[in-house]
């Protein structure tokens, strides 16, 4: 999400899962849909069945997504930017891009300023002493009028393009193979795909998870494919866009509603200190527009900020307070989960509330984890099954050697409800709110997270009231007015998140355009004076005047394009193609007949989605359709949005089998955050020479069947994937015992012996890589594992911070298994 | 008999009685009403059906959930049937074998049933009441939010935060199950609060 925001405006998939029925060509890379999103999947069947489209796999095994393939191409974990520069390069350098599409809906005409520089893997302004950029030489040149200035000849030396074709011109197709492996003709023909697309006629579609996002520079890999598919034309377009596979039923919806260490609800800012006033932190957030006639949607952030406030705090909420905007937490720093695990190890976080959440298993490193809990003052699950995590401080042999009486933590389990037993409405990863409705009673003793949340909030707000304490001020503050203040209902909470008219709205002419009380059709309506309220711009019409919309069911497609338009609502507007005023020409006509989708009618933009677009701006305006930007257009050049650039680069993972092939002087990403406490724990390649990745399986979600009977049946048990060659080389027999470690720590398990992986030759040098599934823990109905998170390293992207667990370093041996 | 016929039990009479109505034709009327008594009642026909999403993936499937009186847990209704939703426009009834077997994950064995407690340097949870661990929760963060509240940092600046203790948020819970969590634990002053999605 790091890196779509960046590119396009919003951080979320593009397009929706049925839409990939309309696609010519399928790149999956960086996941695996089979396996992990198989009924998702079907989409993709679908189109190659009713379509004959064409899917490519690019993936370090032979993986079931792979099995169905019309080209697979293997790849090492941790190598795909280079692979995907190497593919920017083939159309960059023999001119297979859809120019006008480039020219128009991307910054490739824009120039940036004097004073950027690239040499040897470095952009310029970084200080090595901080691991960090100074960003300010990324930036673009601005005209005396104000705007930024393009050259739409793309001719410019100092333009985007130019300076694109020559920051990727070193990933030649010799150059990917020897960082990736990827053998040259298999490489040249996932090129030669791809390039099929850059017409307008024919559209590609990739589809990633967190083969891509779990890499210290997983954001970098997903910022290449977007600019492919830019560079392609393949952004707005039906069967084409950059399609982020998510994990969780609602991870989507979670992250719109932002529990996230520095989120505000709909992807604003919760305040840093360095903004001790509403207006500071407004000032900074408020776009202007970088070239003439652009929507830059968010010079609205203080229509949303504010209603958020309105919200939040209710009608203690007011403009002499600045909307209660003191009350507010200020961020010192983001605690993202890699740094609160550091402080929970450190002793310095000491009480710790898990919501379906089991971080012994999920966060990196478990014995910095399993040692870090044990020193907690308190531990709280709430979640409806036992989770390793609640039971951290029992001893359960080698899976978990631990001393109980050394343990002091307070621990609490509390029976929540399971997902049948509630009502209310979850996202799916293509931004489609649906409701789903309560079918049983809860499970014996269990409660609602909303029930136990509210309870915990009610009570301790009861002891504030009675015994005083500090900062009571701030935490009376939120406005909890609701029916039953024990139980707010996902009816009157899903209305919050979509706001309403606190007094009767006017327009200009003083005409009522939306009475006091009454629910908000648009976040259009928003407005910054406390005259509006809304929770959560982005869902703004999920639950307007006509009612809740997540519960609409209406599965007619008139269009036959998979809109499904009447089917819940999805965010924002209902658009189910972002970006969707892209897939016409800058006239406002479709790119060709066969990717017709909306145009411009003479005096409306139509189709048969929402246009993301003001429906009435004519094309003679070039008003761009990227809205979300200040440019009114991509970014194939993001200034200084990323931590670690404004192009892509390969950068090694931070255990590899070689030094970096392009820029020997970068040892992993060099804007990557690594605790000072965990340098010791990186193992290098002498002592751990073979890669290692980590994955899932259909039969299993996460940590959570484990404890589920059948999946317990057809999936019983942890083990090692590994080739022929490196079972021969190690003396392992196909079924046989192995141990697994890295420089943190061990794992055992069988090995299973097979074809689908292969060594690859990386820089001369012949590299092994193992696959570890990831689902098995020593809690559950499966048999007992020690977490694999035992030996993935404690370093994240340097954008978002999500782990390294797709690429490290290990070694294997064979050992003597248990007696049976 | 007056009950209410669901869909499928109402397209299964149907096909019966076409097939029923083609061998009436050649002569086998006798054949027929035995095929009729032998038709055992559709066993979801006494259930109350919802339509619910899967817990699992991000492509969210639809999901019809069917729920009967429970025989353990008494007076309460519990899940006995799921099957893909065969309206839903992305799954089109299909689920995958963690979805297919998601009825396993609501009886699984390691179902929380009541609140449990394990007091420091024990080595087992014993059974408590909700009063008992919410007041004792309730206590637990406020001895802490009282020792450890920021109200203005070295600058004077109004921060109002609390940062001993964290929240991890879970990515499967419904949209205004989050916007409670948010407002709750943001409302305390928390920053230490993270949801899957990073990781």
């Amino acid at each position: 999400m790091s890196s779509l925001g960046p590119t396009f405006g919003r951080g979320a998939m593009t397009n929706s899962w049925t839409d990939i029925r309309n696609t010519d060509l399928v790149l999956i890379m960086g996941g695996n849909a089979a396996e992990a999103h198989p009924c998702g999947f079907k989409w993709v069947t679908e189109a190659k069945a009713e379509r004959g489209a064409k899917l490519m796999v690019v993936d370090p095994r032979f993986t079931r997504s792979a099995a169905v393939a019309d080209h697979y191409a293997p790849i090492r974990p941790g190598s795909d930017v280079a692979f995907l520069s190497g593919v920017v390069n083939y159309l960059l350098s023999n001119d297979k891009i859809h120019k006008e599409y480039v020219r128009h809906y991307t910054n490739s005409a824009y120039l940036v300023k004097e004073g950027y520089a690239f040499d040897e893997g470095f952009f310029s302004g970084y200080d090595e002493s901080k691991a960090t950029y100074d960003r300010s030489s990324w930036e673009y040149e601005i005209g005396a009028d104000g705007y930024a200035v393009r050259d739409m000849t793309l001719e410019h030396p100092r333009s985007v393009f130019q300076l694109m074709k020559k920051h990727f011109a070193p990933y030649t197709p010799e150059m990917v193979a020897r960082v990736s492996g990827t053998p040259q003709d298999k490489f040249l023909k996932v090129c030669d795909w791809i390039a099929s697309t850059a017409n307008g006629e024919r559209a590609m579609t990739i589809m990633y998870a967190l083969g891509w996002t779990q890499h210290s520079h997983g954001a970098q890999n997903i910022r290449t494919a977007a600019m492919i598919q830019l560079l392609c034309g393949n952004i707005g377009i039906p069967g084409g866009g950059v399609n982020a596979l998510r994990g969780h039923s609602n991870v989507q919806g979670i992250t719109d509603v932002g529990t996230l260490t520095a989120a505000i609800p709909g992807y604003l800012a919760l305040p840093t200190e360095s903004e001790p006033t509403l207006e500071s932190h407004l000032g900074k957030r408020t776009f202007k527009p970088l070239q003439a006639n652009q929507t830059s949607y968010w010079q609205n952030y203080r229509k949303f900020y504010v209603s958020f406030l309105k919200s939040y705090f209710g009608a203690k909420a007011t403009p002499e307070n600045n909307f209660g905007y003191d009350w507010l937490p200020k961020l010192d720093v983001a605690y993202d989960c890699l740094r609160m695990f550091d402080l929970i190890n450190q002793g310095k976080t000491t009480g710790l509330i898990c919501q379906g959440f089991n971080p012994l298993m999920a966060i990196a490193s478990s014995n910095k984890s399993a040692a870090g809990l044990a020193k907690l003052k308190f531990l709280v699950s709430i979640d409806p099954i036992e989770t390793d995590t609640a039971r951290f401080w029992e001893n359960h042999g080698e899976f978990n050697d631990v001393d109980p009486a050394k343990i002091q933590t307070e621990v609490f389990m509390l029976p929540v409800t399971s997902f049948a037993e509630e009502a209310g409405s979850l996202t799916n990863s293509s931004r489609c709110i649906s409701w789903k409705w309560q079918a049983a009673d809860p499970y014996h003793d269990s409660r609602t997270d909303v029930v136990i949340l509210a309870d915990l909030f009610n009570r301790i707000r009861k002891l504030y009231e009675t015994q005083g304490g500090k900062g009571a001020e701030p935490l009376m503050a939120v406005d909890w007015s609701y029916k039953d203040p024990a139980e707010p209902s996902a009816d009157e909470l899903l209305k919050e998140l979509n706001g309403k008219a606190l007094v009767d709205l006017k327009d200009a002419s003083g005409k009522v355009t939306r009475q006091a009380g009454s629910q908000l059709a648009s976040f259009g309506e928003m407005r910054d004076d406390g005259s509006t309220d809304g929770a959560m711009w982005i869902y703004t019409g999920v639950y307007g005047p006509a009612g809740n919309l997540s519960q609409r069911r209406d599965n007619a497609d008139p269009s036959g394009l998979g809109v499904y338009g009447n089917w819940g609502f999805s965010w924002p507007a209902n658009r189910r193609i972002q970006y969707n005023r892209a897939s016409a020409d800058p006239e406002g006509k479709p790119w060709s007949e066969r990717k017709k989708f909306m145009f411009w009618n003479g005096e409306r933009w139509t189709g048969p989605d929402v246009p993301d677009y003001v429906p009435t701006i004519p094309p003679s305006q070039a008003t761009g359709p990227f809205i979300m930007n200040p440019e009114g257009v991509s970014r194939l050049w993001v200034r200084g949005l990323m931590a670690d650039g404004p192009f892509p680069v390969h950068y090694e993972p931070f255990e590899s089998p070689v030094t970096n092939p392009v820029y020997p002087k970068l040892k992993g990403n060099p804007a990557a955050r690594v605790f000072e406490r965990d340098r010791a724990s990186f193992g290098n390649a002498k002592e751990f020479p073979i890669v290692a990745t980590t994955y899932r399986l259909v039969e299993h979600f996460h940590y959570w069947t484990k404890g589920v009977h059948m999946n317990a049946v057809v999936q019983p048990e942890f083990f090692v994937e590994m080739s022929e060659q490196l079972a021969a080389e190690k003396g392992i027999k196909h079924g046989g015992w192995v141990r697994v470690w890295s420089k943190r720590g061990s794992v055992k398990g069988k090995a299973v012996v097979t074809k689908r992986l292969k060594p690859l030759t990386i820089d001369g040098k012949t590299v092994h890589t193992v696959g570890l599934p990831l689902n098995f823990g020593f809690i559950g109905v499966a048999r007992k594992a020690n977490p694999i998170n035992g030996l993935t390293p404690p370093v994240g992207d340097a954008n978002s911070q999500t782990p390294e667990y797709k690429a490290f370093l290990v070694n294997v041996e064979p050992i003597v298994g248990p007696v049976a | 008999m007056n009950i209410e016929v669901s869909r499928r039990r109402f397209l299964q009479l149907a096909g019966a009685g076409a097939a029923g109505t083609a061998i009436g034709a050649l002569g086998f009327g006798e054949a027929e009403a035995q095929v009729s008594a032998l038709v055992k009642p559709f066993r979801l026909v006494q259930t109350k059906e919802a339509r619910t999403t899967c817990p699992y993936c991000a492509v969210s499937c639809g999901m019809l959930a069917y729920a009967a009186p429970s025989k353990t847990n008494k007076g309460k209704l519990e899940v006995v049937h799921i099957e893909g939703d065969a309206d839903h426009p992305v799954n089109r009834g299909t689920l995958c074998p963690k979805g297919a077997a998601a009825i396993d994950y609501i009886h699984s064995a390691t179902r929380v049933k009541t609140p449990m407690y394990r007091k420091p340097g024990t080595a087992k949870f014993e059974p408590v009441t909700w009063d008992f661990a919410m007041e004792r929760i309730a206590k637990l963060m406020k001895d802490d939010r009282d020792a450890n509240f920021v109200e203005k940092n070295a600058a004077g600046t109004t921060v109002n935060r609390w940062t001993t203790t964290a929240f991890l948020s879970g990515s499967s819970v419904t949209n205004e199950t989050g916007w409670v969590t948010y407002k709750v634990a943001r409302g305390l002053g928390l920053l230490q609060i993270e949801n899957q999605a990073r990781i």
